[in-house]
């Protein structure tokens, strides 16, 4: 709500007691060290320069000699908190650890920010941390080397260094258990999940949640100990018994392969093994810790991880800041344009959303209902005001004010051109129109436009609120600010932008069609499709091709695969006939219930791998399946379809899942070696034909 | 002062009939369901309201001031004042007038006014005596010897529950339930159950005519629940509605002799409706097309056991201030509370005593032509959520003299508690 009144009164709000937001030049860079009235000692963050705090090497070496201070002065309490508005601290500077590789170099580093943190933690007078709005990794470590811990309504919490390939660094793996039920603590620091207030406090993980009114009573609660700690129960500390962490790493183990194969992701593992080894005592955990942190930060997949982070803030980067969309209109209701609506109205954009029926839009309300209890966390507020937000417009009465009007139509050139006929009048000077095809090239879809260059691609991955890419499309017509615009829009929704030309498939599924395509090949061979699908997912695919047909919808697949066919002539294998037979038949995957696998709960029904132990699977079977993505990313690349090799791998990324910890297509044909990754393919189009013939971009590749 | 007042546009939600159990949608939720298409639709942003104006009888708990809710749920902005205005049958009525007095004198240029009631969502009460014996156990102080007494006066029809609605539609003045104030005005009018079911079947067949024709389309938008359910016209219709079907129903208020049946009666439903009402000055700010201009309002009360007769004494006061006739007013809306008590308005005005009388007209009014009255039926056969209605009754009229070319009508209803609205609206 955009309040004139509240928005003066805001900056009032955060309590940050002798120390005023405004002040600068004092004696840190990125600190502001002061005493109250009442004798305690704030030490307040505030990094230099950035919208975020991190615990970068500067801000750990000023918080040292903050620590100095507080010995020699020795104040009644020490309260630790963040002057920025978004938050208290998120984790390290993962900058710091790009591209390292002295293993012992690492380890003094990290054993000099322990000592750090450790002095922190032997202090005896009250330390006191006080969260708000996120406390992630090495931020919520420092938190819990304090005495007490007291979190601002809406904080969220969370260890997510295993998604970059690594455990926590600076204590936490041992102070973390020791303070909370230890299983819950691992489950945490293993999935990189993120905990939400109440949850916290249950767990033990804050002492109090308190909105920011009460910040300064709960501080002196907390120094006049009238605020209760929250410690490790007695079943907590029978968890911590070398026989029950054995018993129950076990079952971890089995849990994180399940979810992230130790082949592929060691960081789980290596928590788990330093928590059965050491769980009971926090000294020689804390040791363990740092060897394993340095250890893994010098693996390929963390390395691969952190490259992935990065390409995920260069792809954020690739959004304008400021988007001037705020009303939104979708055209058609099926099940990509009603979850594009509905992800909208959830960041916050009145969104109205029209088809030819009212049927589908409320189908469509249906699904977003069902999406935002799933995401809300139990907030009530938010998901009344979301679900105000999406407005059922079977008129298109929105077309008129919207600032953006996205086509979500089914693919057929001439209903879209129909639908543009209609809207284009309509809409509002400067209004930008959209389209969600995946297949027509926009050259086609501009004909007949009054503003052409008013016409970009904005192209979504479903699940719309699981794939974070947005692939946005330009025509060569197309206006660069409209581009822009739309980059904007995308990042203002918090997804990724990727850039692409209007090309046929785009980035994303182009590349991945010769996936597809190959492993309905390899079915034609007679391999059967769980053999075909575990191949890809022991590369570290999220999901097989086959599968992930099934989840695309197989009349979809065939449609892509057809067009790219004609589109580029490319000489991929024709689709088998039996794929025409099952989309003809109806058999259309998950949305039907059956397509090539049987799909029970929205889950495909394997067979088990063993039964198919007799079958020796062609030596050959995961490099056809993936060569031909990396071949189709170089001639993406050497098109210009998008030009920057870090994007395209992004795309890949961040739109199907490819093995995050391979770091994208080309990066990891880069890594395996050009010349070895060429000499495969023409040994593979030697055998099997020319679809596999090396590209000639990957000469530039090298 | 007295500036020009513009009806621009209107929607409403389809009207639910209440099935049991509280419907899909609150008070609020109805008001957001039908604002948002009808906001969307504007050339000017919703924060672009003056004020938001709501009538609603039955305000549910969690919903304190519903006009103010809706209006932030709508996205007019915390700056955007709102308040709800209750008199019972009226309120949607009386939010409009209040909007159209406003604007009238200079003190807003562009209002959302309206009504809504969600009579399914009608709480039930506990009794009296039940409510104190749960204060005293509550408030026991004696220990566990003094809850056993306080427990022990617990008589099982403490549990009997009484349904707010059934108490909300009785007058505490006279104890008289609104159907009994229509056995009354049929009484002393004379309507027979025939006629009053008869009329009942006309309103069932003239909505249904409407529903078919498209005669609600811009007024009616559909409603759509959290379950993906699409709620798009007005179920309390029954299209094969004949006079043999209602004469089988037993009278619901007086058995065994009176003559209001749950067939004659409006039905007890749930719905919501919206007007945007303007000055000339918003009409050029905003590039508005007014729909109609609303030209006088009058509101009278009489005893409440013949609140019925409501409509009489205010369109009367209406017509005489405009030198106009009953005969000179192209088309009404008169609501149809009761079948009974429509056809007691219309007798009256062609009572010569009743009308020199208590009307101090020179003779009888007159008839009014049946095909300029309820043209598309009315609350018998769409529903009566009484917040809303008075609004519904307003906005129709605007578009049925669209549809029909009519120039000049007149809304009107009866309020429970012994009162009348009318408004004059002159299509633009």
């Amino acid at each position: 709500m955009n309040d004139p009144v509240w928005t003066y009164l805001a900056d009032r709000d955060l309590t940050l007691g002798p120390v005023s937001r405004s002040q600068a030049g004092g004696e840190f860079k990125h600190w502001q060290f002061s005493r109250d009235a009442d004798g305690m000692a704030w030490a307040v963050i505030d990094q230099h320069g950035t919208g975020a705090n991190t615990l970068s090497q500067a801000v750990l070496e000023e918080f040292s000699r903050i620590l100095d201070l507080v010995e020699q002065r020795a104040p009644k309490a020490l309260v630790i908190r963040s002057a920025k508005k978004s938050g208290f601290l998120a984790g390290a500077d993962i900058s710091e650890f790009r591209g390292v590789t002295d293993a012992a170099a690492i380890r003094a580093r990290i054993a000099s920010a322990h000592v750090v943190v450790d002095r922190l933690a032997a202090f005896t007078l009250p330390t006191i941390a006080v969260m708000h709005g996120y406390a992630m990794g090495g931020g919520l470590e420092i938190a819990l080397a304090c005495n007490q811990r007291i979190a601002v309504e809406g904080t969220r919490f969370g260890f997510p260094e295993v998604q970059i390939g690594l455990h926590p660094g600076l204590g936490g793996t041992a102070r973390f258990p020791h303070l909370c039920d230890p299983i819950e603590a691992m489950s945490a620091m293993l999935t990189g999940k993120s905990i939400h207030d109440r949850e916290a406090q249950r767990m033990g993980l804050v002492d109090t949640v308190v909105p920011e009114r009460h910040v300064r009573a709960a501080i002196g609660a907390a120094v006049s100990g009238d605020l209760g700690q929250a410690r490790q129960g007695l079943v907590g500390q029978l968890k911590d018994t070398a026989p029950a962490r054995r018993l129950a790493a076990r079952q971890m183990r089995a849990q994180a392969e399940a979810r992230a194969p130790s082949a592929h992701y060691p960081a789980p593992y290596a928590l788990i093994d330093l928590w059965e080894e050491h769980g009971g005592d926090m000294e020689a955990m804390k040791q363990a810790e740092i060897a394993s942190f340095a250890h893994l930060m010098l693996t390929d997949t963390a390395q691969n991880l952190i490259r992935v982070f990065f390409l995920r803030q260069k792809l954020k980067d690739l959004a304008p800041n400021a988007s001037g969309v705020a009303q939104v209109h979708v055209i058609g209701a099926g099940a990509m344009g009603g979850d594009i609506a509905a992800w909208c109205a959830w960041q916050g954009l009145r969104t109205s959303l029209s088809d030819v029926k009212p049927e589908p839009i409320g189908a469509a309300i249906g699904r977003a209902a069902a999406l935002y209890e799933k995401i809300a966390h139990g907030d009530r507020l938010k998901i009344r005001d979301a679900l105000d937000r999406l407005i059922p417009d079977p008129e298109g009465h929105g077309i008129a004010s919207a600032d953006l009007v996205i086509e979500a139509a089914p693919e057929k050139v001439d209903l879209k051109r129909k639908l543009y006929a209609d809207a284009e009048p309509r809409m509002k000077e400067g209004a930008i129109l959209a389209t969600n095809t995946s297949s027509i090239p926009l050259a086609e879809l501009r004909e007949r436009l009054r503003r052409p260059e008013r016409l970009v691609g904005i192209h979504f991955f479903n699940p719309v609120s699981r794939l974070d890419l947005v692939e946005v499309v330009s025509h060569d017509g197309t206006k660069a600010e409209v581009a822009a615009e739309a980059r904007a829009f995308v990042g203002r929704i918090g997804k990724l932008p990727a850039p692409a030309k209007s090309a046929p498939g785009f980035i994303v599924n182009r590349i991945l069609t010769p996936y597809l395509v190959e492993a309905f090949a390899l079915m034609d061979e007679g391999l059967p499709p769980d053999v075909i699908d575990k191949a890809a997912t022991d590369f570290g695919m999220p999901v097989g091709p086959l599968e992930l047909a099934d989840q695309v919808g197989l009349d979809i697949g065939l449609a892509v695969a057809e067009m790219l066919k004609r589109e580029l002539d490319w000489p991929l294998p024709d689709a088998p006939q039996w794929l025409k037979d099952k989309v003809e038949a109806g058999d259309l995957g998950r949305k039907t219930g059956k397509g090539i696998y049987l799909w029970r709960d929205g889950k495909a029904v394997k067979g088990h791998p063993a039964k198919h132990g007799t079958l020796t699977p062609d030596p050959d079977l995961v490099d056809r399946l993936i060569l031909p993505m990396l071949n189709t990313a170089v001639t993406v690349l050497r098109e210009g379809v998008n030009d920057d090799p870090d994007v395209i791998d992004a795309a890949m990324v961040f739109g199907t899942g490819f093995a995050p910890f391979r770091g994208g297509p080309l990066h990891y044909a880069r890594e395996r070696g050009v010349g070895e990754v060429t000499a495969t393919l023409s040994e593979l189009a030697r055998k099997h034909g020319s679809r596999f013939q090396p590209d000639a971009g990957w000469d530039a590749l090298q | 002062m007295s500036r020009a007042v513009y009806i621009v546009d209107g929607a409403r939600t389809p009207f639910l009939k209440a099935r049991g159990g509280p419907g899909p949608f609150t008070p609020v939720d109805l008001a957001v369901q039908c604002g948002r298409p009808l906001l969307l639709r504007q050339p000017f942003a919703p924060t672009d309201f003056d004020q938001v104006i709501l009538g609603c009888v039955n305000v549910i708990a969690d919903e304190a001031n519903p006009a103010r809710v809706a209006a932030l749920r709508l996205g007019c902005g915390p700056q955007t004042t709102a308040f709800t205005v209750q008199i019972n049958c009226g309120s949607g009525m009386q939010a409009m007038d209040t909007a159209y007095r406003y604007i009238a004198d200079g003190g807003s240029d562009l209002v959302l006014a309206g009504g809504a009631e969600a009579l399914s969502h009608a709480p039930l009460v506990l009794r009296q005596d039940a409510v104190e014996w749960l204060a005293a156990m509550q408030g026991n102080k004696a220990g566990p010897l003094g809850a056993l007494k306080a427990a022990s006066g617990f008589r099982p029809d403490f549990l009997k529950p009484i349904v707010g609605l059934e108490r909300g539609l009785t007058d505490p003045i006279t104890n008289l339930g609104m159907g009994q104030t229509a056995e009354v005005l049929a009484h002393l009018f004379s309507i027979s159950r025939e006629a009053a079911d008869r009329y009942a079947v006309e309103s069932h067949k003239r909505l249904a005519k409407a529903q078919a024709e498209g005669w609600l389309k811009g007024e009616l938008e559909p409603a759509f629940a959290r379950d993906g359910t699409v709620y798009n016209h007005d179920d309390g219709v029954r299209p094969d509605s004949d006079a043999a079907k209602l004469a089988k129903l037993k009278p619901v208020f007086e058995p065994p002799f009176g003559k209001v049946t749950a067939g004659n009666s409006s039905q007890i439903t749930d719905g919501a409706c919206w007007t945007i009402l303007a000055s000339e000055a918003a009409l050029e700010r905003h590039g508005l097309f007014p729909r109609a201009r609303i030209l006088d309002s009058q509101w009278s009360a009489l005893d409440p056991s013949i609140m019925g007769l409501g409509p009489v004494l205010a369109a009367t006061e209406l017509l005489k201030r405009n030198a106009l006739t009953l005969q000179t007013v192209e088309l009404w809306e008169l609501n149809e509370a009761f079948a009974a008590q429509v056809l007691a308005c219309l007798a009256a005005w062609q009572d010569e005593g009743f009308c020199r009388e208590v009307l101090g007209l020179d003779g009888a009014a007159g008839a009014i032509d049946p095909e300029s009255i309820n043209v598309d039926g009315g609350a018998i056969s769409l529903g009566h959520p009484v917040g809303a209605s008075g609004a519904r009754i307003a906005l129709h009229l605007v578009q049925a003299m669209e549809r029909l070319g009519k120039r000049r009508g007149i809304a009107t209803e009866c309020i429970g508690g012994g009162q009348g609205g009318a408004m004059l609206i002159e299509r633009a």
